[in-house]
């Protein structure tokens, strides 16, 4: 554990330049501490300002100077005070000098840790850079930088520059912005760390990495071209997917007074007889059994590892091809890289000469890959070149996996010619398109690219992460609504579509979309949306919808006593919030509750069991099966409770059953579980 | 022994691959295949190239027996029937001339292929002419019409299943373009008529009727003559579907396998473009890994299925926990508690589907930019009337502008953001290669990205570049070592092959596994052409040297060296101690439990086995080995 703690050293300039990106700053900032109290809580951090009014570190004390640079947090293990530090970060009133700022981050961390330390030594610099470092005594500027990035270096520090420039700064002196980018460049080549221009607040939030990977390599071995030249490279994942936390269920079976409790849950597993419901199969009964068409096949795993398909740990050549013959659509999974072995120099020339020849010939190079001794299959993959632009970074190959002639499905398609005139765009409506397309531009020349991945973060965690923060402080509070920040990756940037005003004008009216009156009412999904904005009182871009017999005129707010199933279904419907889907569904829930509690002799029960199949049509529709199955659990419990069992019997009467996986892919009820749900004959209470 | 293996309850929310991989297969297909067996389809053949050349009967046996392995892999509920017509011999409930249905034991005629009945299609040749015969149906002179009796069989086998719930098609092998053509005058009509009627009314309960035309090599099949009618083509229709003039065995095939493919819809997708305006799509999956069929408990004394049953309890009570409501997340020293609904709130975007953000130069697609399988979508017209023209509108446009469009999905399980690539149509001699529409690539987000260049190169020596006589030589060697007509699918996947074979043999009692040629592997005689060799050589001369095996020999980084070395240090430690035990007498008197976890360990280390796991684990593990 101690030998994976991190040390991390956050410098952030708080200069008035900077005062407007600032709330992102604390957003990313505290979302990082977030991340390492849950995963990584040995790290430690240290939060240094530059551009404050006051002065406060060390290094002012013992040599003087370093002025305007504020140790707001020295270094320590991470802690709730850090996120909450983070959260409210002081507004400065000088202009910045990172350079100070640096030194005496370096200083922090020597004194700390000195040479001999195993774990990272990270300094992370969030700057404007628009204001001039001071001069040295002597030499130059680029001088005195390369001596503290060779200083760095031997100490094995790393730094990571974010500048911070565009609509999240103000105006400033190109040639000195010039200059720092250059200073600031020598540190991130020689020690080998990232700087990154972001120009709007959403590529700030994805700018700092939070979390913490400790990269694997895959394979480490020889790439074959053939039995007699190999080279040794080490392969790595490029990509791979941040997954949301898998939350552990909780028990509240436990009374409040018993303070050891865990409030976890196990899972329990019976085997019984398909046949025989009765019977229970002990588990080392059972035998492996494969599909065969109809009939199901045994095999014991020991037969099974004699006879399966075991390929040489081996990455070998089969050959190169043109580019264009590998379509981009084919690559099937998360994405490798291939690194010549460090420090090899003989493999970083041969793997450097291949993939600049593949650059010049627009070749790449189809590779057979078994990773580990004993792995279930070979992969079979292209190989791009991915000649590097940095001096210090050798040249390194890209690696996509390419799909097996199974996993491709020849379904044919009517080509587009083919067409009836009236399907066919005439040619005002292709200029309409053509204009459209150029003038919706995401990466204007001159302009920094908007939403690259590499610096997009993903909304969802950034939502859930912040809300378990919120939560931990307050456990009532709702879900707030989507962020500014985040709405920019959701939704189209309104200021772009306020400038093309005309163009989409045009587009609008050259093209109409009108329902197939042919098909039933409910079996439309369609969907207008209203950008939030328009809200709030911006110019009201949206356009009234051609047809507006879909949206209800009158907007339903609550599921209602007369119309409980057409309240539900038009509130469900309504596409002007997400919200109304929960309300909806909590709405419903709430009335089939009353329903069933308030019925005499069963005289609800046919209008609650309707309800009930609203909500569930309703659940499947909007994809919310969890809910669905959860209610009609808590439903049935509290009949039991209430003696009202004749509700369960009138459900299971009417085959009622629980939202499956197949009709749901969120549903965590396989389809025996769904039928049988109703049908226990006793129920298993305690 | 682990909890759930067959992962048969993992949660899904858990799993956003779930929603990519599942496609919503409401509809099963029962299909017929009507084979024509006259003399004609054994008469004409066409050139395979290099290996003797095949009938037109064995072309379409091969294709029929290849679509039933795929159905067999992708574990279909489909069911098939294969039906001969212009046979000698007849088989069928109607007891109708020329017409025989082919069929193996334990299966109906419309039935899920079997393993027997799929090693039976595949040597059928070998039998056919004494068992089943072939012989022309229509003939002057007789009333018999075979290829009537033929779709009156096929209409009758699909009797089964109702219209709504399953597809019901019969596809139709033949290679005669005029089957009337030897009938004369008034009964020529007659017959034809019939024949028609037939058709129709099979069309009218829902039957597809479609044709898998063979072309002789120097002349089209021409459909005009009488199956345009059968078909109902007209006009355009006709003209799009000329079966090209089969050149090649291997585009006839293809040709007939992308006919027999039909499609199926992932789901329909709004895409809403600008200010109100929505389209509507529909998603294909093109492409996903196919796995090897999941495993399903048996009973081992009975071989008969099992079911798992499972139960939550709640760990502090053991009491039974039913549909729990909350999930938790420890933070700092709390757990903080979520409902199901919060949950659904945060992973809730958009209402729209598909979000239209703006678009970027294809150049901003980068390689590494992939995390999953692409999507293929296509317009419909079929709910909103008017999506098809400004889908083609701007598919023209950003083809020509060479753009991609960004868009963010928010779909429940994963909200992505998405390139949407225009792809033109490509045509071969085999067929359509790539289809029109779009390929919605699913991007990464910037936690997904992953900076390892950086990683190694903490060192102050900048790692050399190659120098253009290096890069030369690498050219001259990419040059020799071209494949020509790669294409993307051309490989087997040999692991689910071999999967499949040994459950063939295994169902069919076989003694033998049958070899599965491994298409992947290198081709080593190509590359032992002199040409390649010296090339191969020039390039290693100007990287390495004549220090090539040197190179090799001294391993790169120290520290790499030392771990392997202690790692075998370890090993055989661990073996020279594991023989100090008698493992097997242990075993036998249940004195393993006596034993160290240590000790243990020094067992599984000698036999290559892991080491994670308590000792109860670590016990069950070496009783497994031994086969206890």
């Amino acid at each position: 554990m101690a030998r994976n703690k991190d040390a991390m050293v956050l410098l952030i300039d708080v200069s008035p330049s900077m005062h407007k990106a600032l709330p992102v700053i604390e957003k990313v900032c505290s979302m990082l501490a977030e991340k390492k109290l849950i995963y990584s809580k040995y790290d430690e951090v240290a939060v240094i300002l530059f551009g404050t009014e006051e002065t406060e570190n060390e290094l002012t004390k013992e040599v003087g100077g370093y002025e305007h640079v504020v140790v707001l947090q020295n270094i320590k293990v991470v802690d709730g005070q850090l996120v909450e530090t983070l959260q409210q970060l002081p507004r400065g009133t000088r202009d910045g000098d990172f350079l100070d700022a640096i030194i005496v981050g370096m200083d922090m961390l020597i004194k700390k840790y000195g040479e001999t330390y195993k774990g990272k030594k990270r300094l992370c610099l969030l700057t404007n850079a628009q204001f001039p470092i001071k001069y040295p005594l002597e030499g130059t500027k680029e001088d005195q930088v390369s001596t503290i990035a060779e200083h760095m270096n031997t100490h094995g520090m790393r730094m990571e520059s974010i500048v911070v420039r565009g609509s999240l700064t103000g105006e400033a002196n190109k040639s000195v912005m010039d200059e720092n980018d250059n200073l600031l460049g020598i540190f991130s080549r020689k020690t080998c760390a990232k700087l990154v221009h972001v120009e709007s607040p959403t590529s700030l939030l994805g700018a700092l990495r939070t979390r913490k990977i400790s990269p694997v390599t895959i394979f480490r071995g020889d790439l074959e071209l053939s039995p007699k030249m190999k080279i040794k490279v080490w392969v790595y994942k490029k990509t791979s997917e941040e997954k949301f936390p898998t939350l552990k269920k909780y028990s509240d079976k436990a009374p409040p007074t018993d303070k050891f409790a865990t409030h976890e849950v196990k899972v329990d597993f019976e085997y019984k007889s398909v046949e025989d419901p009765s019977k229970v199969v002990p588990p080392d009964q059972r035998i492996k059994g494969y599909r065969y068409g109809p009939q199901v096949i045994p095999i014991s795993s020991a037969e099974w590892d004699a006879v399966k398909f075991k390929p040489e740990k081996s990455v070998k050549l089969l050959g190169f091809s043109d580019a264009k013959n590998i379509m981009r659509h084919y690559y099937m999974k998360d994405v490798n890289v291939f690194i010549p072995e460090p420090g090899n120099t003989r493999a970083i020339l041969a793997v450097s000469a291949l993939a600049r020849a593949m650059q010049d010939m627009n070749k790449v190079a189809i590779l057979r890959c078994v990773w580990r001794q004993g792995q279930g299959n070979v992969v079979v993959g292209v190989l791009t070149p991915n000649v590097s632009d940095n001096d210090n970074i050798p040249d390194s190959f890209y690696f996509n996996v390419l799909p097996f002639a199974e996993d491709v499905r020849e379904f044919q398609f009517p080509s587009f010619d083919n067409f009836p005139a009236s399907w066919q765009p005439n040619e005002q409506q292709q200029e309409a398109a053509d204009d459209f397309v150029r003038m919706f531009d995401l990466a204007p020349p001159g302009k920094e690219e908007a939403l690259p991945p590499g610096l997009t973060p993903n909304p969802v965690l950034e939502r859930f992460y912040r809300h378990l923060e919120l939560k931990s402080r307050h456990p009532d509070a709702a879900v707030p609504p989507l962020d500014e920040t985040l709405r920019m990756i959701t939704e189209p940037d309104k200021e772009l579509l306020s400038q093309n005003r005309s163009v989409l004008d045009v587009f609008h009216s050259r093209f109409e979309v009108k329902e197939n009156p042919r098909l039933k009412k409910s079996s439309r999904r369609f969907l207008r949306d209203k950008p939030s904005g328009s809200n709030e009182g911006h110019a009201d871009i949206s356009d009234e919808p051609n047809s507006s017999e879909y949206t209800s005129a009158v907007k339903v707010e609550k599921v209602g006593d007369a119309t409980p199933v057409q309240d539900f279904e038009a509130m469900i419907n309504r596409r002007d919030s997400p919200r109304w889907v929960g309300k909806a569904i909590k709405d419903m829930k709430n009335k089939i509750h009353d329903l069933v509690e308030d019925s005499y002799e069963g005289d609800n029960y046919p209008k609650a069991l309707e309800c009930l199949i609203a909500l569930r049509k309703g659940c499947i529709l909007e994809q919310e099966p969890k809910q669905f199955n959860d209610f009609l659990h808590t439903l049935c419990i509290f009949c039991e409770e209430k003696a009202l069992s004749s509700f369960c019997e009138f459900l299971a009467s009417k085959e009622l059953t629980l939202i499956s996986k197949t009709e749901a892919i969120d549903s965590e009820v396989t389809d025996d579980e769904a039928r049988n749900f109703l049908v226990k004959s006793e129920p298993k209470m305690e | 022994m682990e909890i759930d293996p067959d992962d048969l309850f993992r949660d899904d929310e858990d799993d956003p691959d779930n929603e990519l991989f599942q496609e919503r297969e409401s509809t099963r297909e029962l299909v017929v295949y009507l084979v024509d067996a006259s003399p004609k389809m054994f008469t004409t053949t066409c050139p395979a190239g290099d290996r003797k050349d095949d009938t037109h009967f064995h072309v379409a046996v091969s294709c029929i027996a290849q679509s039933l392995k795929t159905q067999i892999i992708n574990n279909s509920y489909d069911e098939v029937a294969i039906c001969f017509f212009n046979t000698r011999e007849k088989r069928n409930l109607q007891d109708l001339n020329g017409v025989y249905v082919f069929n193996v034991a334990d299966r109906e005629y419309l039935d899920r292929p079997t393993a027997r009945l799929i090693k039976e299609i595949d040597n059928i040749e070998e039998s056919f002419m004494s068992k089943i015969g072939s012989q022309y149906g229509i003939v002057s002179g007789s009333r018999e019409n075979s290829l009537y009796n033929a779709l009156w069989v096929a209409q009758a086998l699909l009797r089964k299943g109702s219209a709504k719930t399953a597809d019901k098609r019969v596809l139709l092998f033949t290679n005669e373009d005029d089957p009337f053509g030897s009938i004369k005058g008034v009964i020529k009509t007659d017959m034809m008529r019939t024949t028609l009627q037939r058709t129709r009314d099979a069309q009218d309960l829902g039957i597809s009727i479609e044709l898998l035309p063979l072309s002789r090599p120097d002349s089209d099949f021409n459909v005009s003559t009488f199956y345009s009618d059968l078909l109902g083509l007209k006009g355009d229709d006709l003209a799009r579907f000329i079966p090209a003039a089969g050149e090649k065995l291997e585009d006839m095939k293809d040709q007939l396998r992308k006919r027999m493919f039909k499609k199926r819809l992932i789901r329909k997708i709004t895409f809403s473009i600008a200010n109100g305006l929505s389209i509507q799509l529909s998603s294909y999956a093109l492409i996903r890994p196919t796995l090897p069929g999941a495993i399903t408990w048996l009973d081992s004394v009975t071989n008969r299925p099992l079911k798992t049953e499972r139960s939550f309890i709640c760990a502090d009570t053991g009491a039974l926990v039913q549909g729990s409501a909350k999930r938790f997340q420890p933070y700092m020293t709390e757990n903080i508690k979520f409902s199901v609904e919060e949950l659904s709130e945060i992973k809730r975007f958009s209402t729209g589907h598909l979000r239209l953000l703006g678009f970027k130069p294809l150049n901003c697609l980068k390689e590494f930019h992939n995390l999953r399988p692409s999507t293929f979508v296509f317009p419909t017209d079929e709910e909103l009337i008017g999506s098809t023209c400004i889908f083609i509108a701007l598919h023209r446009s950003m083809l020509r502008l060479k753009r991609f469009a960004v868009a963010f999905y928010g779909s429940s399980s994963r909200p992505q953001l998405v390139a949407l690539v225009a792809q033109d149509e490509i045509i071969s001699a085999g067929g359509q290669v790539e289809p029109p529409g779009m390929h919605m690539i699913y991007l990464p987000y910037s936690e997904d990205i992953r900076n390892t260049e950086e990683l190694h190169t903490g060192s102050n020596v900048a790692p050399p570049h190659a120098n253009d006589d290096q890069t030369r030589k690498a050219a001259a060697l990419i040059k020799r070592f071209d494949l020509k007509d790669f294409s993307v699918f051309q490989f087997a996947n040999p692991a689910l092959q071999r999967h499949y074979a040994v459950l063939q043999a295994l169902a069919l009692e076989e003694d033998e596994i049958p070899e599965i040629k491994d298409e992947t592997v290198p081709d080593e005689e190509g590359m032992s052409r002199p040409a390649f060799v010296s090339a191969l050589e020039e390039f290693k001369q100007s990287v390495y040297g004549d220090n090539y095996e040197e190179e090799n020999d001294a391993v790169g980084n120290g520290k790499a060296s030392e771990t392997s070395k202690k790692r075998k240090a370890v090993s055989e430690n661990a073996v020279k101690e594991s023989g100090n035990y008698d493992w097997v007498d242990l075993a036998d008197n249940g004195k393993l439990k006596d034993l160290t976890v240590t000790q243990l360990k020094y067992y599984l280390t000698a036999n290559n086995l892991p080491l994670a796991g308590k000792k109860e684990a670590l016990i069950s593990r070496i009783l497994t080995h031994m086969g206890k």
